[in-house]
């Protein structure tokens, strides 16, 4: 009888209660809680407070679409002041720069990696500045009627700037088909906040193309799904540009570190999804040195291509009868054109990931060039820096001129409205083109040039995967690799181990198993 | 041939043992999971019960060293040097000659010499490293202040050590349970609490030195 009990005592101890153990071990260890839901108003779904088509002001014959700006800003009074301080105005802003000091920069003065810089290819390139007519330099920038109000908060998709026209839109004298003659008055009694197409007329199509430059926001975002932007799909939360870049008196939350080097004014996941969104503790803690992104964005360009590579130093060539060329990779993407050299394009792209902590670097306009690749930009942040984390990156590479004896990038002048003005892209001469670029830029050349590799990074932001989509664990934490294969300044557990103490543990493991064998086999014979 | 009886193990001894033994095999297999060289459960499940087990782990961990104080067992762990030549003798000629164990087992003295320095160092050095080193990990993220960790490397380094000589000591003492007065003898003892040897006339009558 005792010993009965003794055997259920110990059935108890050695065997239900170790396994209920285990049991709630598993249980707990293996719940997890619903992510954080979020409920967040949105801007697109405000009802317009006024109908702006009953204004008398907006009801006046218009020709001239600086008197839209004037009859704009004689109700809206003050906001010329605010937007002459934006950088979609001065395309400029001080910034600090670790190692610099304050420097003033944008597309004002400094380098990019697509079509090398923006000041002296006004006509073309001036046609996305929130400004009428910046043909050069003479643009008077504390004229407030010089401001394109309609460019931004046009609600018809009619209103358009012209092409190689400065920021103009079309008049009588230069309409085509493709840009009439917008009706002013049909716009003007038709205006709100930015829609998608307002933010993406420029923003879609900088390097002279969709989703030349950015890779993460492109034509496609227009109209799109969850599965490609679970933002701004439209079966989803089809949320728009400004529902998350709000603006403040006309500064717009968001930073390009393609123009901008501060950890200012940026618009983080956080500000609605909280810094736990998971509910998880494994994976929210990743947030202290992983960037939402970095998880959340694992490929871009998902429908359209963007520029991986752009080499200047092929352009030029011309066919036998001595036109400009266009040649096309198997998808259809441009891979020549004589007037920009060669192209390398993809889809769905993962990005490259590398440690940002919101500052960065950029090769100023007059900087002498010391390495090569030569860094456009550069992020600065490492595995020690606090306030690093790891981003997931679009690295443009490229190959463009440079002055090889006093080790500058040159200005290059590529566009004019007509051939024998010495732009590039008429002419497809380099002499003529960098000497006006470097002239209007006032800036020594010494009259040689040759093609030297560039390399830009742009942090990658859009584009969010929804969740059934995002990385997974071993897509990070594998031996063989993994997408952080390239970063190797700290201990990522699945990835890394120190060979020496492995194979040492394994030793001392091998060398006890021949151990008990071996005490064994003497023990039976 | 007369057997003496006795009881050795209490319930919960037994329960904290197998409980151990269960924990210790979850956090092996996950633990070498999550470093790399197995793939059972899927990394982030070996993740997530890997942080489990530790917490049940160190929950026992309490629960024993409580018991240990209470009951005065701890007495079982110190090592001592009496007798450790013999142990060693025996295990390295002894044993293959059919002689008898040089030690006996008692209630406050259930191990041997060479048992009680292989689980001092267990309950000193390893347990304590792993969970120092475990809760770091869980804990000190990214490390840089109060103390500069260089990302736990060494930290890591540590507990894949302790690792391996977790695994390491597994497979002797699973092979020392079949050490005693039969093979099974001693695991017999660790379920029922009881364990049998065989009783020498002279050895009945005598006490044990150690104590």
């Amino acid at each position: 009888m005792n010993s009965t009990l003794e055997k259920i005592a110990s059935f108890i101890v050695v065997i239900i209660l170790p396994a209920l153990v285990i049991y709630f071990t598993v249980h707990f260890g293996l719940k997890r809680d619903e992510p954080v839901k979020i409920e967040v108003p949105l801007k697109s779904d405000t009802t317009p407070k006024v109908n702006h088509g009953e204004f008398e002001i907006l009801q006046q014959k218009f020709v001239n679409p600086k008197d839209v700006t004037a009859a704009c800003l004689s109700c809206h009074n003050r906001r010329d002041d605010e937007l002459m301080k934006s950088t979609h105005w001065l395309w400029e802003r001080e910034a600090e720069i670790p190692g610099r000091g304050k420097v003033k920069i944008g597309k004002m003065n400094i380098h990019n990696n697509f079509c090398t810089g923006a000041q002296g290819n006004n006509g073309s390139c001036m046609r996305c500045h929130i400004g009428y007519g910046w043909e050069d330099k003479s643009f008077d920038f504390n004229d407030a009627t010089n401001i394109d109000c309609l460019v931004c908060h046009d609600k018809t998709d009619t209103y358009f700037k012209q092409k190689s026209m400065a920021g103009w839109p079309a008049t009588e004298a230069t309409a085509t088909k493709e840009f009439p003659v917008p009706d002013y008055n049909y716009v003007a009694a038709n205006v709100g906040y930015p829609d998608r197409d307002n933010c993406g007329v420029c923003h879609f199509y900088g390097g002279g193309g969709n989703n030349v430059k950015h890779g993460d926001l492109e034509e496609a975002l227009y109209h799109t799904t969850k599965k490609v932007d679970v933002h701004m799909g439209e079966d989803g939360q089809n949320m728009v540009c400004v529902d998350c870049h709000e603006a403040q008196n006309h500064n717009i939350k968001g930073r390009s570190y393609s123009v901008g080097a501060e950890n200012t004014n940026r618009l983080h996941c956080y500000q609605c999804h909280t810094n736990a969104p998971h509910n998880d503790k494994v994976l929210d803690y990743h947030n202290s040195k992983i960037a939402c992104q970095t998880c959340h964005i694992p490929v871009y360009a998902k429908v359209n291509a963007t520029t991986l590579y752009w080499d200047w130093s092929t352009a030029g060539r011309r066919d036998a009868n001595g036109n400009a060329i266009k040649e096309y990779d198997a998808d259809h993407n441009y891979s020549y054109l004589s007037i920009k050299g060669h192209f390398v394009f993809d889809n769905m792209v993962k990005p490259e990931y590398y440690w940002f902590n919101g500052t960065v670097d950029h090769f100023l306009r007059d900087d002498t060039i010391k390495d090569s690749p030569v860094q456009i930009n550069s992020l600065f942040g490492d595995y020690s820096d606090p306030n690093a984390k790891i981003w997931p990156v679009k690295v443009h590479r490229g190959k463009q001129a440079y002055d090889p004896v006093y080790k500058q990038l040159l200005s290059v002048k590529l566009f004019a409205h007509n051939k024998g003005e010495g732009a590039f892209w008429e002419d497809l001469e380099w002499e003529p083109a960098i000497r006006l670029g470097m002239e209007y830029n006032n800036r020594p050349w010494s009259g040689e040039y040759d093609f030297i590799e560039t390399e830009v990074y742009w942090p990658i932001n859009h584009m969010v995967s929804q969740k059934e989509e995002t990385l997974s664990c071993t897509d990070c934490h594998t031996r063989e690799k993994g997408r952080l294969a390239k970063l190797n300044d700290f201990y990522l557990p699945g990835r890394d181990y120190n060979k020496l103490l492995d194979y040492s543990g394994f030793a001392i493991i091998i060398l006890s198993l021949l151990g008990v064998i071996g005490h064994a086999i003497l023990r039976i014979f | 041939m007369k057997y003496k009886k006795q009881y050795l193990y209490s319930k919960f001894e037994r329960f904290w043992h197998w409980s151990q033994m269960l924990l210790v095999l979850l956090l092996t297999l996950t633990g070498f999971e999550i470093h790399g060289n197995l793939s059972i459960f899927g990394f982030e499940t070996a993740v997530r019960l890997h942080n489990a087990s530790a917490w049940s782990f160190m929950g026992l961990a309490l629960l024993s060293i409580f018991w240990m104080l209470t009951s005065k067992q701890y007495v079982n762990f110190i090592p001592t040097k009496n007798k450790l030549k013999e142990q060693v003798q025996y295990y390295t000629s002894g044993i293959f000659k059919g002689m008898p164990h040089p030690t006996h087992k008692t209630l406050f003295n259930k191990l041997n010499p060479l048992q009680r320095i292989t689980y001092a160092g267990l309950l000193i050095l390893i347990f304590p490293v792993q969970i120092i080193t475990g809760v770091a990990y869980l804990y000190y993220h990214y490390p840089a202040n109060p103390i500069d960790a260089e990302g736990l490397r060494m930290a890591v380094a540590a507990h894949t050590m302790g690792a391996f000589l977790v695994v390491a000591f597994v497979i002797v003492h699973m092979y020392m349970t079949t050490t005693g007065y039969s093979v099974s003898a001693n695991v017999k003892a660790m379920i029922s609490g009881y364990e049998k040897e065989p009783q020498h006339e002279d050895e009945a009558n005598k006490k044990t030195e150690l104590q």
